[in-house]
């Protein structure tokens, strides 16, 4: 195919072919980095929790007025739930992976003497949290019994400075032992907080996201051996099969209930639920970036459908003289489309250009990572398949324009 | 003349139904998306108390250990008590107010209603006044009340309908945490937005059920519920101690004009000075006093997704409009012809030009039209999402006279490039080619 004569034609109409491009490379540029936002929020939303997350129900209660035997409640709430048939585990814990909502977070550090934090990290606290949450221990041991002090116990020593009202140790995840001591054993190695205040490293767990803040390390969550109470703002989390969920909330609702019914209930759910409800921004925002790409790519599309019509309807007598002096339907084909692929590239070329200082301009605003160069390929072959589609039809019509035109006066 | 035009103008668009129907729709989609995303932003970055704003502020003091000290730090975002009855019993602003949040569990006398928890905010006296509060009922309390933690609260109107049938209250008891507390007021329709006071909570949360003096909420153990933020051994729960180095709590002042307002950053100075020779702040006096507005940017209320749907949403305009310039110059280019015989006939290109450009109007105007539906049909969309401002997306007329504007010069602008090239067409070179 002779590429100058299609040059030669397009320079006649240079502002309707720029403006062509131009609607091409805005397209290559934005859908882009749209896709490119949509990968980052499903690579957001599944993000990996490291629990049970599919055997797990929470209930969430509030006493009425302050209440003196809150140890002994929970005591006897945790040993009701446990009745409960199909129940494997129970605790009460402050917080989840993956929810809005209180979350406790502390600056650590390995050195007492150190400024600056070395890291942030999330607290998990309450009994039997790890079997309940069904996280997996991949060095050490989980707390003993006697290493559990209550809440309130806990605030009052950091008060006053006492540490013997304090935890002694902790669990940490995998990824914050690889942050803090990388390549090396994490257990027994210290960690500081507050006024170098130390603690001991006794278990290693797998996986374990924190429950928001997730800019400050997804996996930076620390465990402690700290008891809580549904008037310190704790919450049942309940272990069952999957399939038992609705019956064991429903159970467990009542339970609790006839135990107290001067409480009144702030949460039940699943801990699927409770994750939906997390992300439901991003998948919003997932479903907005899809529908502007494909409302982008098929406003480009008809607008390429509508210029080449134009142009085949303008060009007829030409390309009848063509046909009459002996050009193929397929040589009509090609130029309209050979036509198209270039203009597609120069729109592809720009674009690319555009794409990338609009990933610059988001990085800089919205902490984005850089644009993978995989994107450039990848979006290019797309913008060309599109451009060829969209073409397809009016070069089709062009190419059925007989040559007899040739010898008739408009 | 317009007249003409306009019968011109609507034949060539009937001529290409579809390429028509094509322009107005790229017009009426760009149009639609700007629209609906610009009035989320509107909604969204309002001022939310627009005869007030200007004379609010946000006082903040360090009061910090020297620890992880860096100049440019900003100063805590909340007070500690210490600190907030310091400033509020220092009475150096025109109004000034130290509050928290909270959640209380309300038992109705009537059986017919369970318990219930409802969102409470302790403050103090200068609430109401200050932030310009309307009352339906009764009236707010007075400092004496806090100086004598006085068992008294006042309720929104929302709540009021809830437990009351929306009738007249005040001195009747409500029974909150076990304890019974006499109804002073009734709040008439309130809800800023955002919930600029306390950002801890939602940044566009509703407006709390249940108001009290702080002393009380203090005096009956009340559960805080907002964020506490500690340092050197600091902690606290959900009742922080009020000697823990913990800031817990909002401080607002009022002062009524830019001289005062740098005479009490000059205080906070002193203030902050006089501490750390108490040995209570360790770093250097470190203040900020923002006004209303400038809170609310530090703290960046706007959902940063927020922004960028505008910004995707004016590149997807873009598109559009460079697609409908294209079609457009195509379109009068293939009438050249036409335009040639005009031109001949005596028609200047002036008139020529307001031809093209009432044809490039009439489907701006009818884009315009279509956008405005379509930015109906994407508010409502927007109001079935999740998020906490969704139910706050509505088109008010200042935005309604912006889309039409937005329309209407975008199809002009789109326009004007095919008006001109087309103008340019010299008669004899039309008429001799055909």
């Amino acid at each position: 195919m002779d590429i100058l004569p299609i040059l030669s034609t397009l320079r006649r109409h240079k502002i309707t072919a720029w403006l062509l491009i131009l609607e091409i490379a805005l397209t290559c540029a934005i859908v882009c980095n749209a896709v490119f936002l949509v990968s980052q929020r499903l690579e957001r939303m599944n993000l990996p929790s490291g629990i049970a997350e599919h055997e797990l129900v929470q209930v969430q209660l509030a006493n009425i007025g302050n209440r003196s035997d809150a140890e002994a409640r929970a005591k006897t709430d945790l040993a009701a739930l446990r009745q409960i048939p199909g129940v494997t585990q129970v605790a009460l814990v402050f917080q989840m992976p993956f929810t809005d909502g209180g979350s406790s977070n502390s600056g650590i550090k390995l050195d007492p003497q150190q400024r600056e934090d070395t890291a942030d990290v999330t607290q998990y606290m309450g009994e039997n949290l790890l079997s309940t949450l069904g996280t997996k221990l991949v060095a050490g041991r989980d707390f003993r019994p006697d290493e559990f002090v209550n809440l309130d116990t806990a605030v009052a020593a950091l008060h006053t400075g006492d540490l013997k009202g304090l935890p002694q140790v902790l669990v940490v995840t995998q990824a914050l032992a690889d942050r803090l001591w990388p390549g090396q054993s994490a257990l027994g190695k210290q960690i500081y907080l507050g006024q170098g205040l130390a603690f001991r490293v006794v278990g290693v767990v797998a996986h374990l996201a924190r429950p928001n803040r997730l800019s400050k390390g997804v996996e930076y969550s620390t465990v402690w051996p700290i008891s809580m109470n549904v008037s310190q703002g704790a919450s049942f989390l309940i272990r069952c099969a999957p399939q038992e969920r609705e019956r064991v909330l429903k159970s467990a609702l009542a339970a609790l209930k006839q135990l107290d019914p001067n409480r009144v209930v702030l949460q039940k759910r699943t801990y699927d639920e409770a994750r939906h409800a997390f992300f439901a921004n991003d998948r919003a925002m997932t479903g907005i970036l899809v529908g502007v790409c494909l409302a982008l790519l098929i406003v480009t599309a008809l607008g390429i459908v509508g210029l080449a019509s134009f142009w085949v309807a303008q060009r007829r007598r030409t390309i009848g003289v063509r046909r009459a002096l002996g050009a193929t339907r397929a040589n009509i084909l090609h130029y309209f489309q050979t036509e198209n692929f270039l203009l597609a590239t120069l729109g592809i070329v720009l674009g690319m250009v555009l794409a990338y200082g609009i990933n610059l301009f988001l990085m800089m605003h919205y902490e984005l990572p850089r644009l993978p160069v995989i994107y450039f390929p990848v979006g290019a072959a797309l913008l060309w398949v599109i451009g060829q589609i969209a073409v397809f039809g009016p070069a089709l019509r062009a190419a059925a324009v007989p040559p007899v035109v040739a010898t008739r006066s408009v | 003349m317009f007249g003409y035009y306009l019968d011109l103008a609507l034949r060539s668009l009937r001529r290409n139904k579809a390429l028509t129907a094509l322009m107005v729709l790229a017009i009426a989609l760009g149009i639609g998306a700007s629209m609906t995303t610009l009035t989320v932003l509107h909604v969204l970055s309002g001022d939310p108390l627009p005869e007030r704003s200007s004379t609010l502020y946000y006082p903040q003091v360090d009061p910090r250990d020297s620890a992880g000290h860096d100049s440019d730090k900003e100063p805590m975002e909340q007070v500690s008590w210490t600190d907030g009855m310091n400033l509020l019993q220092a009475k150096r602003a025109d109004r000034q107010a130290l509050m928290t949040g909270g959640t209380v569990a309300i038992q109705p006398t009537q059986s017919a209603l369970d318990p219930f928890y409802e969102d409470a905010r302790f403050a103090t006296a200068d609430f109401f006044p200050m932030f310009g509060v309307p009352f339906q009922y009764g009236h707010g309390w007075s400092a004496a009340d806090d100086d004598s933690s006085a068992r008294l609260v006042v309720i929104s109107s929302k709540l009021n309908d809830k437990l009351f049938g929306g009738k007249d209250s005040t001195g009747q008891m409500l029974r909150l945490e076990g304890t019974a507390l006499r109804i002073v007021g009734v709040l008439g329709d309130w809800r800023p937005n955002p919930h600029f006071y306390d950002l801890n909570v939602t940044n566009y949360a509703e407006s709390e059920g249940v108001y009290m003096p702080l002393s009380t909420s203090q005096d009956l153990q009340l559960a805080h519920d907002g964020s506490v933020d500690c340092w050197g051994n600091g902690g606290a729960g959900p009742r922080p101690d009020h000697s823990a180095t913990c800031v817990w709590l909002q401080f607002w002042v009022q002062l009524d004009s830019p001289a005062q307002a740098a005479v009490y950053k000059e205080f906070l100075v002193h203030y902050s000075q006089e501490q750390k020779a108490l040995g209570r702040f360790q770093r250097p006096p470190n203040v900020r006093l923002r006004n209303l507005m400038g809170w609310l940017d530090y703290q960046m209320v706007v959902p940063g997704d927020v922004r960028l749907q505008v910004w995707l949403a004016f590149g997807f305009l873009l598109v559009c409009l460079v697609n409908t310039v294209g079609l457009m110059l195509a379109k009068f280019m293939r009438r050249a012809g036409e335009l040639g015989v005009r031109r001949a006939l005596g028609a200047s290109r002036r008139a020529l030009f307001a031809q093209l450009l009432v044809e490039a109007g009439v489907i701006g105007l009818s884009g315009g039209i279509g956008g405005l539906l379509l930015a109906f049909l994407g508010l409502w969309l927007v109001r079935q999402q999740p998020a906490s401002y969704a139910a706050l997306a509505h088109l008010d007329p200042g935005m309604l006279l912006t889309t039409f504007l937005l329309a209407l010069g975008a199809s002009l602008l789109a326009g004007l490039l095919p008006a001109w090239r087309a103008c340019q067409i010299t008669p004899a070179l039309q008429l001799k080619s055909n």
